[in-house]
């Protein structure tokens, strides 16, 4: 095993995390109903799909068997719960609209793009661009989130239990960004009125990007995100803010050499 | 788009099951690629003196009988083992001998030269590409695989991958290069010679030459980091292992997986899923512009 990975395991078992344990426990207020289950080993995507476009559909669904496949309860409808059991590859939870999907195991790159509204839950890690055009919701990942994280946000909530690679908030526009770990090079590069809270090292910030203090505003806004992300063994007040330094938003002759 | 995929035997018991685990995780990668398919095997190492070859012929039905007749009045302890359009040859010359040689057939290619590694590589889909080459029933202690979807050149055996980088060396890419044609003129007039007009194939000449140059594989992908331009994830295997390298932006996918009994690479985990205990591994993506790698002690 790399040093580096086991560097990564040391770090991420100092954030006493929520695992999997407790995302099975994760009810999020809602009662226990019907259950119908998905095993992806016989049954294709688009069986699990169509029944997320049905505005009547009722049931929780439990997917077996992912396997890395593509395209995992994507476009989702209706206020139930998915519960995935393993891994999931690309694009998994995409366009979610008011479902609760937990995936327990990693996903692949863009997971919960364009996100509308509900809660998408991973409790390894996820590959890039995760949340990336993110209108709404709230996207908790409890391992590392890859390069690009929350790439053009629109409004959600993006809480990361680890760290993020570089690019992370890039262009964000509106919503909130949670890291518990360090965050990777050119963080919210060109970001317009996102707020991200980085707890561990920012690799560097983007182009008009800037450490901000953190008030008692913001304490609060990030324990109430802590706490709906149900990430424990943090404390809001050893996060830094970042935010727009707003230098960039009208074009000056001055500024020419920052685009 | 491409898919590739890589397999480190790390307990003895399971070289006998590589090629099973290797074709599983390269038909799930079919989608990534379905223009042409390659696999480098590293297995039945020659004994010192000799070394072995993988050849490609261009001709549909080669006579390998007569070419073997002929080899063995150049070297009477040479081997011939046809596959197909391939041959793995055994000889006790060298490399260099055996490419003067070999001028006298125009029609043969050499895809890779050393102690241990063989590549076959043919267009047309992974599917077949597994059945025609029995890759199946490959044993051995490490291999790498490919599909390609061709973007940047024409779709034929010579433009497909594994690419040899030297002894015991080659290179399966996803990605695309964009300073590949300035950097195989600037090779060519270091005496690198390439086959093709293919993008990857700059890389492995890339990696060839530093190699040439005296560096060790990790500096030569150090270097590669500095002057190849554009996206990639590299896979390289050696003849104890195997190393990866994304490029610094992370444009392209890998991830990385391993249990106490194999180390895998691979463009998605759907490929990884195919391997005996592929839910307990320890799985992480690789970091840009980071070196990975794997070697028996």
């Amino acid at each position: 095993m790399p040093a580096d990975q086991q560097d990564i395991d040391a770090r991420l078992a100092t954030y006493e995390f929520t695992n999997s344990q407790l995302l099975r426990n994760y009810s999020g207020g809602r009662t226990t109903r019907a259950m119908q289950t998905i095993d992806l080993a016989t049954q294709g995507i688009r069986e699990l799909n169509q029944l997320l476009h049905q505005t009547n559909a009722t049931d929780d669904i439990v997917v077996s068997n992912p396997g890395g496949k593509h395209s995992v309860a994507v476009g989702a409808m209706v206020p139930v719960t998915v519960t995935v059991q393993g891994h999931v590859g690309y694009y998994c939870a995409g366009m979610n609209a008011d479902a609760q999907i937990l995936v327990d195991g990693n996903a692949g790159p863009g997971l919960a793009e364009n996100m509308m509204s509900g809660v998408v839950r991973v409790s390894g890690d996820a590959s890039q661009y995760c949340a990336a055009t993110s209108h709404g919701g709230l996207i908790v990942v409890e391992g590392n989130a890859a390069a690009r994280c929350g790439i053009s946000m629109k409004g959600s909530d993006i809480v990361v239990g680890g760290s993020v690679g570089h690019m992370s908030a890039f262009m964000a526009q509106k919503g909130r960004l949670v890291v518990c770990g360090d965050a990777g090079d050119a963080l919210g590069d060109s970001i317009y009125e996102a707020r991200l809270y980085v707890r561990g090292s920012v690799a560097s910030t983007g182009a008009d990007c800037v450490q901000k203090e953190m008030r008692a505003e913001h304490i609060e806004e990030l324990e109430g995100l802590l706490q709906s992300a149900k990430i424990s063994g943090c404390k809001a007040k050893d996060f830094k803010r970042y935010g727009s330094a707003r230098s960039l938003y009208h074009f000056s002759i001055d500024n020419a050499n920052a685009y | 788009m491409c898919g590739i995929v890589g397999l480190f035997i790390k307990n003895p018991e399971l070289e006998s099951e590589l090629g099973r685990h290797v074709s599983a995780m390269l038909l799930e990668m079919s989608e990534r690629g379905p223009d042409s398919a390659g696999a480098a095997v590293y297995r039945n190492e020659v004994d010192s003196g000799r070394i072995k070859l993988t050849l490609f012929s261009s001709q549909a039905q080669p006579d390998w009988s007569a070419f073997d007749r002929q080899l063995r009045d150049f070297d009477a302890q040479s081997t011939v083992k046809p596959h197909l359009n391939h041959a793995v040859v055994e000889t006790s010359k060298s490399l260099q001998q055996m490419q003067t040689w070999l001028q006298s057939h125009a029609e043969v290619r050499i895809n890779s030269s050393g102690k241990k590694i063989e590549i076959y590589k043919e267009k047309g889909s992974p599917a077949s590409f597994i059945d025609s080459f029995k890759v199946a029933d490959y044993t051995g202690t490490h291999a790498l695989g490919h599909t390609r979807m061709a973007t940047e050149s024409a779709v034929t055996t010579e433009h497909s991958h594994p690419f040899s980088t030297g002894d015991d060396l080659c290179l399966v890419h996803n990605g695309s290069l964009s300073n590949h044609n300035r950097l195989r003129e600037n090779l060519r007039s270091r005496g690198i010679s390439f086959q093709t007009d293919n993008d990857s194939e700059v890389a492995a000449g890339y990696l060839n030459w530093r190699l040439q140059e005296g560096d060790g594989l990790d500096d030569a992908l150090h270097h590669a980091v500095e002057d190849l331009d554009g996206f990639y994830t590299f896979a390289i295997g050696t003849r104890e292992g195997f190393a990866v390298l994304r490029d610094p932006i992370g444009c392209k996918p890998a991830i990385i997986a391993e249990t106490d009994d194999w180390a895998a690479m691979s463009s998605e985990y759907r490929a990884i899923a195919q391997l005996p205990g592929a839910a307990k591994a320890k799985i992480w993506e690789p970091e840009p512009a980071k070196i990975y790698s794997w070697q028996r002690q």
